[in-house]
């Protein structure tokens, strides 16, 4: 009889020689006791955390802990049930109206993950006859939610606005509505869309345009809204979805927009509808995270100023890192067997990164993926840099010693 | 435009040999995943390439019932006639 399970052996051949070469797992790191947003314990050492995402470094804000200990006080500790029965308290609605109005828009959406945002709204907005147009490099939620949907989805190059012309031109003449989804900072390389090519595209096409924020909100852009701001094409974004467990530090995901028919969608987005809501401590948590970082816009400043002192330091070096300067920095590695001694290296010497592998990395090259917080301090980033620079020498990913 | 299932298969062929890693032997019955050891994001690209020569647009979701280089070149060729 066939096994259910065979089809798992690729993958559990896989971990056994990634364990075999570095000695852990990679996909089961535990921190076990955070000390602050930018330390945490992993296997009894203090470790130098470069790969949580916690970009503003919120997860450990003091107004956010007290406000959610007091909604637990207040509210208990979860809703049990669905935003369309009984899982909408007024702190949901509440939520929705602070995000709408933050991003100046008429209306949101909150779901329980961002994944669930993603999927949510990919595969409630197109039909059957209708066209969804993915970056050929969109994170998983936006496949999955393409999957989930009956529409024809058509990839377009990586960042080649061109490319996305190109395919909307072919399109002409067929019925159905067209929906563009790309993401403002991409996670695992951390690419930043043309988004302004990507609009004019949008405008000319007649096409709707959806952008996942999830990477750029707290981010980019002077309020902090993403690659849309920045660019001053907010206007012709009519779907912008993000998350709350990047720069608020929380959990949950959302989507704004202008068109009123958000309300329908409500009533139609399976993955809105048949999960539990957010329980209220997260609601009240993530209010007040917003709350700081609209008050602190300096989190920012601090965060591009760290990123760009980590991405120089990663190049003087002579890493294969990131072109463009972002909170998420890449390290492309030519080979697994440079990537896992080299992961593995880090984490001895105190310093926790994403191992990224292919095929959910473009290239099908392996990345250490780093993600750069406002409260790293400069000696922070400086050791993280020596870190890097002896596992690399060590890993043969940087040909030569370079002087520091 | 005068494609037929025999010349977008041959171009199609043309296109893999191009890369060193696919076996010298392959014709139009072969399993592009099976056979040729392309994962899920492998295949999406190289279609992406077969799309740009032969300007059309495979959706995503009809790659899903595409198996051999003839069920792909099936494929566009009916692509190619609708439109």
């Amino acid at each position: 009889m066939t096994s259910l399970f065979s089809k798992f052996d690729g993958t559990a051949s896989a971990l056994g020689a990634l364990v075999q070469a570095g000695g852990r797992n990679p996909f089961a790191v535990v921190i076990e006791k955070p000390i602050s947003s930018t330390v945490g314990v992993i296997e009894g050492r203090e470790t130098l955390l470069f790969g949580t995402n916690n970009y503003l470094g919120l997860s450990q804000s003091e107004r956010a802990i007290k406000a959610a200990q007091d909604a637990v006080g207040k509210y208990g500790v979860g809703t049990t049930g669905s935003r369309i029965a009984n899982g909408t308290q007024s702190l949901h609605r509440q939520l929705e109206q602070r995000i709408a109005a933050y991003f100046g828009r008429r209306d949101a959406m909150v779901f329980s993950t961002g994944y669930q945002a993603n999927l949510g709204m990919i595969s409630t907005l197109v039909g059957k006859d209708d066209y969804l147009i993915l970056d050929a490099d969109s994170h998983a939620s936006i496949y999955d939610g393409s999957r989930l949907s009956p529409a024809q989805v058509i990839r377009f190059r990586h960042n080649d606005a061109e490319d996305l012309h190109k395919r909307l031109k072919r399109l002409d003449g067929t019925p159905g509505a067209k929906l563009i989804v790309v993401e403002g900072i991409y996670s695992m390389t951390g690419n930043v869309a043309p988004i302004a090519e990507m609009a004019a595209v949008k405008r000319e096409t007649g096409a709707y345009l959806l952008v996942d924020e999830a990477h750029s909100f707290g981010v980019m852009g002077e309020k902090g809204l993403g690659v849309a701001e920045e660019a001053g094409v907010e206007a012709d974004v009519d779907f912008v979805v993000g998350t709350f467990s990047k720069s608020l530090g929380t959990v949950g995901g959302y989507c704004v927009s202008d068109h009123p028919e958000l309300e329908m969608v409500r009533l139609n987005c399976r993955p809105y509808m048949f999960t539990a809501s957010l329980p209220p401590e997260v609601i009240a948590a993530t209010m007040a995270a917003l709350e700081d970082m609209q008050e602190h816009p300096e989190l920012r400043t601090h965060l591009m100023a760290n990123a760009a002192h980590l991405h120089a330091g990663f190049h003087r070096i002579g890493l294969n890192a990131s072109r463009q300067v972002s909170p998420v920095i890449a390290v492309t590695l030519e080979s697994l067997e440079q990537a896992i001694p080299m992961w593995n290296r880090l984490l001895d010497l105190g310093v926790y990164v994403n191992l990224s592998l292919p095929p959910a990395t473009p290239d099908h090259r392996p990345l250490l993926r780093c993600s750069v917080m406002a409260t790293h301090t400069p000696a922070q980033i400086d050791q993280a840099i020596e870190i890097f620079r002896q596992a690399g020498l060590e890993a043969g990913a940087i040909a030569e010693p370079a002087a520091l | 435009m005068s494609e037929t299932v025999e010349s977008v298969s041959a171009l199609i062929i043309q296109k893999l040999l191009a890369n060193p890693k696919v076996p010298r032997d392959i014709d139009g019955n072969c399993k592009i995943m099976e056979d040729l050891a392309f994962d899920s994001l492998a295949v999406m690209n190289f279609v992406m390439e077969v799309e740009d020569t032969l300007d059309v647009s495979v959706p995503l979701d009809k790659l899903a019932d595409i198996r051999t280089i003839n069920d792909l070149a099936t494929c566009i060729v009916d692509l190619k006639n609708k439109g």
